[in-house]
């Protein structure tokens, strides 16, 4: 049980994780904590996607004389695009938190409700 | 050129996008941009065709074979959403000018161009590609352009609508990626073709299970199914005009591709209804969506927020068909995909309209509106009976094909709930027209919205007719295509 645990310790920190970062996402009032929890999610899928692509023994994958174990680069390729969607993502939605400060005067979900009901 | 259709079709709009910007003037980039999905609409067009003529086209990019390269697969399935996308697509973009320089900032309207573009390519890469991976790619692609047009909105609440759309589409693009990554980890492809053939050895794995799990959830975030829809009513309502009306027709329709692409294609339907109770997931929901969404629409003051819950309660009718799993109701759903991009579009047109005349959307705006808007009320008014499903239109074909896939697995209550939603289809079209009817207008005289709205919004209206009565082609495609996924749908 405990070696399970041990030898898959990668993966558990991938639904930690996931976990905290969802956690935050639906938890926080604040915007801006709302996309750091989104990124610790996004993080995650990265960690586990790297996870895949590892094969036990072996390097990395470039020709060397003498290896013939490498990890699976694919993986790691996409994760690579993958990574590029992530920073998007965050970068306009800190965009969108600096429209909504100047719109509304705040970035906590609970003001926001309150100053849309009374206009 | 023929050989290269299916990546015409994505890379035309895409590198069309960034061009937009740099012709500056909005009427240029109008033109430009029109002129681009008239193109693409035209390559769907020969796609359908040649698919129908010489079965399944696959293109390889870059030359690199399958499933070791990227490929983009066109059957008879995605040749008739790209058809449906870059149709509707273009139809919104004709009306596009007049009511953007009404209703965004003059220095923004060049970026509207070069985002609808952008979010065209994306929609349009999802469907083309047959490549899981390059799903999630496109599906990010259209979905961060759309978050940044729902922004462009005049009310400051269109800010706080793009933002929580972004969290909730993240999370639901995320689920995907994690049931993909899942996938890949037990069969090494990501073709979605070498997917469907490997599963089967695997496919009584928890691995497999999970990515299942993650990838229908992820979707119905994507597609609004009830109680995944929390987005959807608030970025309808604050984004302009075009971007409701474009986005409305097509974004969530290729959710709905993505989720029958998956479910049909690559977990097969023996998979996915005969190993687990999907169907006993999905119904229930597509029920409580459908009723409760159209009551809570009935109440609306805001019509564009009104049609917005009434498209909750259409996806609701959508999953219905997919969640029966039969080939009658799948092809029920279909045709719902294709006639719903056509009333909904129709109807956030003639919105756009009353926007541009009124400056409102409001049921305040829409007091006489059949002696100030003549032409734009009678096109609210013959798309609502679409939405209602009454015979001739678009909506009575693919709620009669509901229908009958609930008569044939015997399902009565479900027929019930068919009609009753109509019904409540009804009161909310019908409290519109009322006051439309008999209210009186705050400026009498006539005050027609320009003709440039008025074509795009009355070829759809008309389009909902012609494809009420003429259903040949509608039918036809959805009915092979239907029969083409429950066998499998990855042979041929």
């Amino acid at each position: 049980m405990i070696e399970q645990l041990l030898s898959h310790y990668n993966y558990w920190v991938v639904i930690i994780l996931m976990m905290v970062g969802f956690y935050i996402v639906v938890a926080q009032g604040n915007l801006v904590k709302k996309v750091v929890g989104l990124n610790i999610f996004q993080t995650s899928v990265f960690i586990f996607y790297i996870s895949v692509g590892k094969v036990e023994g072996g390097t990395a994958p470039i020709l060397v004389e003498g290896v013939d174990v490498y990890s699976n680069p694919l993986p790691h390729v996409l994760i690579l695009t993958a990574i590029v969607v992530g920073i998007a993502t965050t970068a306009l939605a800190l965009a969108l938190v600096i429209r909504i400060k100047e719109a509304y005067g705040s970035v906590e979900e609970s003001e926001l409700q309150i100053r849309d009901q009374q206009c | 050129m023929l050989a290269h259709l299916p990546i015409l079709q994505v890379i035309l709009p895409f590198l069309a996008a960034p061009i937009c910007l740099i012709l500056r003037k909005p009427k240029l980039a109008w033109l430009f941009a029109l002129i681009v999905s008239a193109a693409a609409l035209a390559v769907s067009g020969l796609l359908l065709q040649q698919v129908y003529a010489g079965g399944v086209i696959s293109y390889e990019l870059g030359g690199w074979a399958p499933p070791w390269g990227i490929e983009y697969r066109i059957d008879l399935l995605n040749a008739y959403v790209l058809l449906v996308v870059s149709s509707l697509a273009t139809i919104v973009l004709l009306g596009a000018h007049t009511s953007v320089q009404k209703e965004i900032e003059a220095h923004k309207q060049t970026w509207f161009y070069s985002l609808y573009l952008l979010c065209f390519a994306g929609l349009l890469g999802i469907v083309a590609t047959g490549d899981a991976f390059n799903v999630f790619v496109f599906l990010e692609i259209s979905s961060l352009s759309t978050y940044a047009l729902i922004a462009l909105g005049r009310d400051r609440r269109a800010l706080w609508a793009a933002y929580q759309y972004l969290i909730m589409g993240t999370i639901g693009a995320t689920f995907i990626l994690i049931g993909i990554g899942f996938l890949y980890m037990m069969t090494g492809t990501l073709n979605m073709n070498d997917l469907a053939m490997r599963i089967d050895a695997v496919e009584s794995t928890t691995t497999v299970l999970a990515a299942f799990g993650f990838i229908v959830v992820g979707t119905s975030l994507k597609l609004a199914l009830f109680p995944l829809h929390l987005w959807l009513p608030n970025a309808y309502t604050y984004a302009p005009s075009m971007v409701t009306a474009f986005i409305a027709a097509t974004a969530t329709k290729v959710a709905v591709y993505v989720l029958i692409r998956f479910l049909f294609t690559i977990f097969g339907e023996s998979y996915s209804f005969g190993r687990h109770p999907l169907a006993e997931i999905l119904i229930p929901l597509a029920i409580i969506g459908l009723l409760s969404a159209s009551t809570v629409s009935i109440s609306q003051p805001l019509i564009k927020r009104m049609l917005a819950y009434s498209s909750v309660a259409q996806i609701g009718y959508i999953v219905l068909g997919i969640g029966m799993g039969s080939a009658l109701g799948l092809t029920a759903s279909l045709l719902h995909v294709f006639n719903h991009a056509m009333m909904k579009g129709g109807l956030f047109l003639a919105l756009a309209a009353v926007t541009y005349r009124m400056g409102g959307s409001e049921i305040g705006h829409m007091r006489g509106l059949a002696r100030t808007m003549p032409l734009t009320f009678w096109a609210f008014v013959l798309g609502g009976l679409s939405l209602i499903g009454v015979p001739l239109t678009v909506g009575f074909v693919s709620k009669w094909y509901l229908i009958l896939a609930a008569i044939e697995l015997g399902w009565w209550p479900i027929v019930i709930v068919v009609l009753v939603g109509s019904l409540l289809a009804v009161l909310y079209v019908g409290r519109v027209v009322e006051t439309g009817w008999f209210g009186e207008p705050e400026k009498p005289g006539r005050n027609e919205a320009p003709p440039s709205l008025l074509i795009p919004l009355w070829i759809l209206i008309a389009a909902n007719f012609y494809f009420g009565i003429d259903t040949r082609l509608t039918i036809g495609v959805a009915e092979n295509a239907a029969a083409w996924l429950m066998g499998g749908g990855s042979g041929l």
